[in-house]
């Protein structure tokens, strides 16, 4: 024993010697400066707390919020929307039309506008970014393009594939042909995955190759070390070791310059920490702060910054059950439910009840559907005319995860099925990891008679909300629910004139809200942004799609 | 200490307190040596507190129907009608202890607490000892390779850390229920069990009685079930004792690591210190403080009746 | 002894392999996984279906298994599903996060671990040792997150004492040569980032430390004790020798050798506290790798990854210690 203590002690001494010995001989300092990276004193750092690690820079081959935020200061789209709105207006396009089949999109570009690598942005660009995705190659690129897949139906060769051409007119002006209709655009062209990169620089770090490596992908020098855009940020680096990427000030910005001179996104996973460090006062800003710690954060004097609800939380009713083929038995589940007291109680500040799929800022939403007021007797009463009474029903819910419209989905399985249970439906709670089983099991299985999930729109258009969720055959509903709904929503989405698109899609939420019932809707729940007092000009957005070029911090 | 040609220094600690305690425990005359043991364990204040609170304990998780004002999974309208996300309601007329985060009586659960954190501390200590007794029974009594294999095994479970372990099984487990957390909490004990139990058996295959017993024709099996275990059992019981409090202590790290109990309607102490107090911190610190100095007490209680024991046990200490 | 390395070596590589076979069927058994991590609420069954393909999941098991040997075999543990980068990057990047919060931690434990159990020991039975017993055994007793948690709030929070989390200070921009940041610090200069890093060192390991800690008293006390009883000091007393020294020199170092067997089994007892420590600290390591691993998007390669490490260090440091003890002692034969 003694002897083996002795020894384990000299190994480790020797280990860590060689070490620092080691380790000395490439010793260098190579920061460019003193201790903030020679920032000058008027703008200086923007120190933003984000939730989660980016995937990569690359657009294309993003789908998920934490890499997109980054992304967003790096690059533009041809369509962007209003500070603070989901309302659209011209991005690296002036202005676009439409002709009237649909098809034919016309973008009139900003003249003068240069990539981060001094390439200038012009139509030739636009359609070499539309070309390398429709010809992307190889499985492993393009399952990565899950908006691409989503919007654009297919690749090259594909049946389904949307897209047909790009011509550039001229120099400033790019025109985009379909193969069809698409009712998604124009709102789909301001999908942070469709941002225009330069091309020049994508054939330099080789952009296209993404290599399948045992269960997972690593891209390209261009997606990780080399993103260039427009954006009024460009790449500064990504230390994974202490979670900073850093976006400098793009000088030679089109539009309005940045404020601070440089930006740092710090990721901090564990929202209680977000908080913490906001309070000492080391980060500037944070994103999703805990619901709990909203009022705290306000009554000390920092900015608790609500984005307009642009999100769902539905309770999803399966009709492979035959039971709930029955619609009284969706109707009483859906009266059976007190969600203006679930809001009350477990809803982030600034949440409202839904009565619809969409929120009420989308076009298409219809202010008269069918209400469901919480009335347990009335629920009691079609549970019997519908002969369910003494109803079992598997209730799936995830774990291991918040989402901005579901911060807490115990709290919430736990509400609602204390109130099913109240009118007398017995609720089997499963619990799923929500990448252990949980989406496995309720989107391709269909194992769940009701289950909580949601949605944070991506762009103003009621075909991104209702037709998501209720457009085709889907396991987590019931897969052949509803052939009449599909139809509805089929041809709502198809219609050109936006007027009659409008229409159509107020009667899908009234008949979904009162023949359908296919999930119930829940509620709609702002995520938030916190600053600290010196920061200003960060207006959030609906899409939590914010640029930080209007953010300045003052003394 | 170590065993020549041992496969594993790593876990020495580990079990060097084992065969402590088979040392202490396993000689023959066992009787005056316990009566000896109780007469001093009475006279040991530690071991009084800690037996004091553990009764307490008892008593409350058995009667906790009769203890406990309400019932504690329902929500009461007068506690959700001021309840917000952001806001939770302290002590009103019947509810002595305010609201948790969903309108519940929260005095009540912590009532209830301690009958859900007697079952998964008792279950997971139980599940390991029988795992264990039953795998260290096989080697003591058959030797030679079961003997080998068995000890292998919990060889590389004891270098392991029990936490990382149950972590692991959590992860590997293709559902979360109550019964992973109990399971994954339980599997960690059993290598303990199990080497605590062989070298027990093993210390008594060469004593005197079970020589005797051999040399009078009794059976193997019989001399196994009659003569080795019974004496073995007193090793077993301190370990558990001093178990339990490890495993509510698991379960509690398991919960705050989003890898516990997800069924948030069980009050059980860990459940509601690692979710509700860890997130509702700022609006209610009560949340956390209860559960927390609830679990401190009895993990506390357990350890101090667990130790006292096994000092009494001590040969060293018998005079 | 080159007989004994091989045959050792050879059964280190069966086990490995055994373990492997194991990890890769259980994972692939288990419903949800890369595809579902890789995809989050967009995905349409079309992309579905392109990355299973991509993936080679719809090929027959075997084949998927004999890839992974493949890639095992050569070193290449795959990508992390989350980031798309090598395992090994994100492992040894996490590795020297890990380590230097475990020194500091072990450093503050037999620092003060040492000097208080001496302390009790000599005092036993007055006020001093009970109340050290007492600290260690509620040390012992509470939930270490919890006390992490506290530890937060009092001194990160209402005062600004000490960070309240990370490795080093946003935008610092420290130079990376060993991963030890206080280290590197030093070896660069770059000594404000030293300081930085060691100010945020506090708080974790105080948290991390805890156990050992409280361990190290009660075997400081327990041996000193024994060694107070043994018959030499006993003799010593009764010639009158009260000399202070003589006593702390005989009885430290006798009773020493216990708590320094103790320190090195303290190892795994700190990796399991690490994971706790670290999620409460947001500290970038092992810890926070293993739990991110798991409930941040099921990273089979990550976990997979980590469990052969595990494995592997258990095995070769076994190797290490038997071969150790042949070396030693001469009448050990390892087998």
């Amino acid at each position: 024993m003694r002897a083996s203590g002795r020894l384990r002690a000299v190994i480790a001494a020797g280990a860590i010697a060689a070490l620092t010995i080691g380790a000395a001989g490439c010793a260098e300092s190579d920061r460019d400066g003193g201790g903030d990276g020679g920032t000058s004193a008027a703008g200086g750092t923007f120190i933003f707390a984000g939730a989660g690690d980016p995937k990569n820079f690359d657009p294309i081959f993003n789908d998920d919020g934490e890499s997109f935020r980054p992304i967003r200061q790096m690059y533009d789209t041809l369509i962007t929307h209003k500070p603070g709105t989901a309302e659209l207006v011209g991005g690296l396009a002036e202005s676009w039309e439409n002709d009237p089949t649909g098809k034919v999109w016309t973008f009139k570009l900003r003249q003068g506008v240069k990539f981060h690598d001094g390439t200038a942005l012009d139509a030739a660009a636009v359609c070499a970014n539309f070309d390398r995705w429709y010809n992307m190659k190889g499985e492993a690129a393009q399952s990565q393009m899950i908006y691409y897949t989503d919007i654009f139906g297919g690749f090259a060769g594909s049946p389904d594939a949307l897209y047909d051409n790009c011509k550039a007119q001229d120099a400033g002006t790019a025109v985009v042909t379909m193969k069809r209709y698409k009712g998604a655009f124009p709102g789909a062209f301001t999908l942070t995955a469709f941002s225009i990169a330069s091309p020049e620089a994508m054939k330099k770090h080789g952009s296209d190759t993404v290599t399948q490596n045992g269960d997972s992908f690593s891209y390209s020098a261009f997606a990780n070390e080399h993103p260039t855009g427009t954006g009024a940020f460009t790449f500064g680096g990504w230390n994974k070791a202490t979670g900073e990427i850093t976006l400098n000030k793009n000088p030679d910005y089109w539009g309005d310059k940045a404020k601070v001179d440089k930006m740092i996104i710090k990721i901090i996973k564990d929202e209680n920490t977000r908080k913490q460090e906001l309070r000492a006062g080391t980060v500037q800003a944070i994103d999703f702060p805990a619901p709990a710690d909203r009022k705290a954060l306000a009554g000390e004097g920092y900015k608790v910054l609500d984005r307009p609800a642009f999100n769902i939380l539905y309770l999803g009713i399966n009709q492979k059950n035959p039971k709930l083929k029955d619609l009284r038995v969706r109707q009483a589940i859906a009266y059976a439910l007190n969600r203006a007291q679930l809001v009350q109680t477990k809803g982030p500040g600034g949440s409202v009840v839904a009565d619809e799929f969409l929120p009420s800022t989308v076009s298409g939403y219809a202010p008269d559907v069918q209400k469901y007021e919480y009335n347990v007797e009335k629920a009691k009463q079609l549970l019997s005319e519908a002969g369910a009474t003494g109803l079992t029903l598997n209730f799936y819910y995830p774990t291991e995860v918040s989402r901005p419209y579901m911060p807490n989905p115990q709290e919430i399985f736990t509400v609602l099925a204390n109130d099913l249970q109240a009118a007398g439906i017995k609720v089997n709670g499963v619990p799923r990891p929500w990448n252990g089983g949980f989406k496995d099991d309720v989107q391709q299985f269909g194992k769940q008679d009701l289950h909580i999930l949601g949605w944070t729109g991506d762009y103003n258009d009621p075909g991104n909300f209702v037709g998501t969720f209720f457009g085709r055959a889907k396991a987590e509903f019931g897969d052949d629910a509803m052939t009449e709904m599909f139809d509805a929503i089929g041809k709502a989405d198809a219609t050109v004139d936006q007027a009659a698109k409008k229409t159509a899609f107020e009667q899908v939420n009234r008949d979904l809200a009162a023949k359908w019932l296919p999930a119930v809707p829940i509620w709609h729940a702002p995520p938030a942004l916190v600053t600290t007092k010196n920061v200003e000009g960060l207006v959030p957005s609906p899409l939590t799609a914010e640029e930080f070029n209007t953010v300045s911090l003052t003394k | 200490m170590s065993r020549p040609g041992g496969i594993s220094t790593l876990a020495d600690h580990k079990r060097r307190r084992i065969d402590e305690l088979i040392a202490r425990t396993a000689e023959p005359g066992g009787v005056s040596l316990i009566r000896d043991a109780g007469r001093r364990l009475l006279r040991n204040p530690t071991a009084i507190v800690g037996a004091v609170i553990i009764l307490l304990f008892l008593i409350i998780a058995i009667f906790a129907p009769l203890v406990a004002p309400h019932d504690p999974v329902q929500r009461f309208p007068e506690l959700t009608r001021d309840l917000t996300v952001d806001s939770i309601p302290g002590a009103t007329a019947g509810h002595p202890l305010g609201s948790d985060p969903l309108g519940r009586d929260f005095a009540s659960r912590m009532i209830y607490g301690a009958r859900q954190t007697l079952f998964v501390g008792v279950l997971a200590t139980l599940i390991g000892l029988l795992l264990g007794v039953l795998f260290g029974a096989l080697a003591g009594a058959f030797g030679g390779w079961v003997d080998a294999l068995v000890m292998r095994l919990t060889d590389v479970m004891l270098a392991l850390p029990s936490l990382l372990l149950a972590i692991t099984l959590v992860a590997l487990a293709s559902r979360s229920t109550q019964w992973t957390v109990i399971i994954a909490v339980a599997v960690v004990n059993v290598p303990i069990f199990a080497r605590l139990l062989r070298g027990s058996m093993l210390a008594q295959r060469e004593s005197d009685h079970v020589l005797a017993a051999r040399a009078l024709g009794v059976k193997r099996r019989d001399i196994v079930l009659r003569h080795m275990l019974p004496n073995s059992l007193t090793a077993v019981i301190v370990q558990a004792t001093l178990t339990f409090a490890v495993a509510i202590l698991d379960a509690a790290a398991l919960s705050f690591l989003g890898l516990g109990d997800p069924d948030i309607n069980r009050a059980e102490w860990g459940l509601m210190l690692g979710v509700d107090g860890v997130r509702y911190f700022e609006v209610r610190p009560e949340l956390a403080y209860y559960p927390a100095l609830a679990i401190i007490v009895v993990a506390l209680g357990f350890t101090l009746l667990g130790e006292s024991i096994r000092e009494a046990l001590d040969p060293k200490n018998r005079r | 002894m080159v007989r004994i390395i091989s045959r050792r070596l050879i059964q280190l590589v069966v086990t490995l392999l055994a373990l492997m076979t194991l990890v890769f069927f259980w994972l692939r058994s288990l419903p949800g996984g890369p595809v579902d991590a890789l995809l989050g609420e967009r995905a349409t069954p079309q992309t579905r279906e392109l990355l299973t393909r991509a993936l080679g999941y719809d090929q027959p098991i075997w084949v998927q298994y004999g890839r992974f040997l493949k890639n095992v075999v050569t070193g290449n543990f795959g990508n992390s599903i989350r980031t798309g980068e090598p395992v090994t990057d994100v492992i040894s990047r996490a590795f020297p996060a890990t380590v230097e919060l475990a020194l500091a931690a072990i450093i503050i434990a037999i620092g003060l671990g040492v000097p208080l159990g001496y302390l009790a020991a000599r005092h036993r039975g007055r006020l001093l040792d009970n109340a050290t017993i007492i600290v260690t055994l509620i040390g012992i007793s509470i939930p270490i997150f919890f006390l992490g948690y506290l530890l937060k709030d009092w001194l990160t929070q209402g005062v600004h004492v000490f960070p309240p989390s990370g490795r080093i200070s946003t935008g610092l921009d420290n130079t990376d040569v060993t991963g030890f940041f206080v280290l590197d610090g030093l070896l660069t200069r770059e000594l404000d980032a030293s300081a930085d890093a060691l100010w945020h060192l506090v708080l974790p390991a105080l948290t991390l430390a805890t156990i050992p800690l409280a361990i190290i008293i009660r075997i400081t006390r327990a041996s000193v004790l024994d060694v107070l009883d043994e018959d030499y000091i006993r003799t010593a007393d009764a010639k009158g020798l009260r000399s202070p020294t003589i006593r702390k020199r005989h009885v430290l170092r006798n009773a020493l050798l216990p708590v320094v067997t103790i320190i090195g089994l303290q190892t795994g007892a700190l990796l399991a506290g690490a994971v706790l420590t670290e999620k409460v600290y947001n500290w970038g390591g092992l810890g926070t790798l293993i739990t991110d691993s798991i409930s941040g998007g099921r990273d089979y390669p990550v976990l997979q990854a980590l469990i052969l490490l595990a494995a592997a260090v258990f095995v070769v440091v076994n190797l290490v210690v038997d071969l150790s003890y042949a070396v030693i002692d001469p009448r050990v034969r390892v087998r």
